[in-house]
């Protein structure tokens, strides 16, 4: 009776699963579009970049704008400070943001329902608007024009988030552990660094992703802070200065926007497991 | 806890370099940006020429009685509250299909989404305004709009915005709803349908409630990310439209301060926004106080 039921079921099912995935796959296709165009576009001629009628392929792929960019405006020096800066952040903050997961998840003390509550609250800080006494700040420390204007503030805005999500990641690794190491006479820094960080490290590489995608992304403080020393600038400057014309050269922004694009992107798609059972975690908690 | 053998202080020390640099990095600038929103700020004292008064509430006086801030106050949360519908109905929807296809059609879309996520805000914008370009894009092109100028209006312009904001956001909502639908027993919505249920009416009263708490987190950080966009807004209109019909508080505040130097006036926008975030924030909390979370 029941695989009777089943059966009709199943047939009744058929053109409805037939029509979500065919809706499922065009949604696909819709959502990656925009970063096929911009490939695509990189990697098309001039004339077909600026032509009347925009085809979705090319028969006559060049490097054309990719060279333009690169031999533009040091763009290779404002790729090399974009690396500097995201990595510095991405390892200082990662480390500050591990001993402090550490303290809120293994410890009970006085305060630490309200200084998680302070964590999250600095989550929705408005960092943008902080350009203004960030700006004070830096120019009174003498380091407005350097890289380090860019790194310490984004240090600084990317660790509530990550150790909110750290919190997660720290937490699943089991206490008895812990016990165990103490057992065995291990000390209190050797279990951190020995023990606990190794296990931790694949939820602290998924954590980066979020540092490394601000602080890659951000020109505004680029902009703001980097006035008089052009060779300090970063990539997303270069992609403006390719925007800002009256006619803007619509192949050189997209083949930047493409260099631009690509290592978070392979940076995310190598993290995106850990990523997701990371954010669950913070989500449950 | 195996903190019988941890003195009182060792979780201070672990906290000690992340206070350190939030206090002197985070906090130290929002009390900056507090005590500049009280005193009369422009190039004249940031160049050391004149000396900064201070003006009590007069930054916060003029702000009420600037009819631009008003509007642009208005448009601030109509788009961010369109945004955050638009993120969440699409995100969940398709968190629903994704339950309904089987392997193949659901790697192609979680990749697709993937790529979305993934792209940094500032290229995202560049390439959905090169798409929608009047001369070379291939939007007007497919929908037959011959040469119509989306970032000339204000509300075509901002719909724009609204299409990559949703575009960009939509695959956090959609991959965590998606891992909490598939975290509910398969029993309890095969006793739904069982029962009769039809798509909608499991979603609403059965895997809403279930999902509650995710819906929640997922709400209130597209609030805030939504209602504090920059780089959609200044790089896809160049800066808040014509004539700053395409302004949002987040770049009102900047173009206060850095374009025409009113460093004073500036900080008064950032702390009204601060003040609105921190309403939302307290509400965040609220909930999930009132869900019985353990922090």
């Amino acid at each position: 009776m029941t695989t009777l039921v089943a059966v009709v079921k199943q047939a009744f099912r058929k053109p409805w699963r037939l029509a979500a995935e065919t809706s499922a796959v065009l949604i696909a296709l819709l959502v990656a579009f925009p970063l096929y165009w911009m490939v695509l576009s990189a990697f098309k001629p001039a004339g077909e970049v600026r032509g009347d009628h925009p085809v979705p392929w090319t028969l006559s792929p060049s490097l054309d704008s990719f060279r333009r960019v690169f031999e533009q405006e040091d763009f290779g020096r404002y790729f090399l400070n974009s690396v500097v800066v995201a990595v510095s952040v991405v390892i200082v903050s990662a480390l500050i943001a591990f001993l402090a997961a550490t303290a809120v998840t293994r410890f009970r003390f006085r305060l630490r329902t309200t200084l998680l509550i302070l964590f999250l609250a600095a989550q929705m800080v408005p960092i943008e608007a902080l350009t203004i006494p960030m700006f004070f700040l830096m120019r009174d420390v003498g380091a407005l024009n350097t890289l380090t204007s860019l790194i310490l503030p984004h240090i600084a805005f990317s660790l509530p988030f990550a150790i909110w999500m750290l919190r997660g990641f720290v937490k699943a690794v089991p206490e008895s552990l812990e016990e165990q190491a103490f057992i065995d006479g291990a000390g209190r820094a050797r279990f951190l660094w020995q023990i606990l960080f190794p296990l931790v490290f694949p939820g602290l590489v998924a954590t980066s992703v979020f540092s490394f995608i601000s602080t890659w992304n951000d020109f505004l403080f680029a902009k703001s802070f980097i006035i008089s020393a052009p060779e300090n600038s970063t990539l997303p400057m270069a992609l403006l200065v390719f925007l800002d014309n009256e006619t803007p050269d619509w192949g050189g922004v997209m083949a930047a926007s493409t260099v631009m694009t690509i290592p978070v992107l392979v940076f995310f798609v190598a993290v995106h497991r850990r990523l997701v059972s990371g954010l669950g975690g913070a989500v449950k908690d | 806890m195996s903190g019988v053998r941890a003195p009182r202080w060792t979780p201070w020390l672990y906290l000690a370099p992340a206070l350190v640099v939030l206090a002197g990095l985070l906090v130290y600038p929002i009390y900056q940006l507090g005590l500049i929103s009280f005193l009369e700020y422009t190039q004249a004292q940031v160049s050391g020429g004149e000396p900064a008064t201070f003006q009590g509430f007069g930054n916060y006086t003029e702000l009420l009685r600037d009819r631009q801030f008003w509007d642009v106050l208005l448009a601030t949360v109509l788009f961010a509250a369109a945004c955050v519908l638009g993120t969440l109905l699409v995100g969940c929807s398709l968190a629903v299909l994704l339950t309904r296809v089987r392997a193949v059609p659901r790697l192609m879309l979680m990749l697709a989404a993937l790529g979305a996520w993934a792209t940094p805000a500032i290229t995202g914008s560049t390439v959905w305004v090169f798409l929608f370009d009047p001369d070379f894009g291939p939007v007007n092109r497919v929908l037959g709009l011959g040469d119509f100028s989306w970032t000339y209006e204000r509300f075509s312009a901002f719909a724009l915005v609204f299409f990559e904001v949703v575009w960009c956001s939509f695959p956090l909502v959609m991959v965590t709803t998606y891992a909490g639908i598939r975290a509910i027993p398969a029993e309890v919505l095969e006793a739904a349908s069982l029962d009769g249920a039809g798509s909608w009416r499991i979603w609403r009263s059965v895997m809403a409630p279930m999902l509650r708490p995710i819906l929640i987190v997922v709400t209130i950080q597209s609030i805030i990310w939504d209602f504090k966009v920059f780089t959609q807004i200044y790089v896809m209109t160049d800066g808040g439209g014509i004539a700053g019909q395409n302004l949002v508080l987040n770049v009102y505040a900047y173009q206060k301060a850095f374009a025409s130097s009113q460093y004073g006036l500036g900080s008064a926008i950032g702390i009204v926004m601060l003040l609105i975030l921190l309403g939302v924030t307290l509400l965040y909390l609220r909930l999930l106080r009132r869900g019985g979370e353990e922090l």
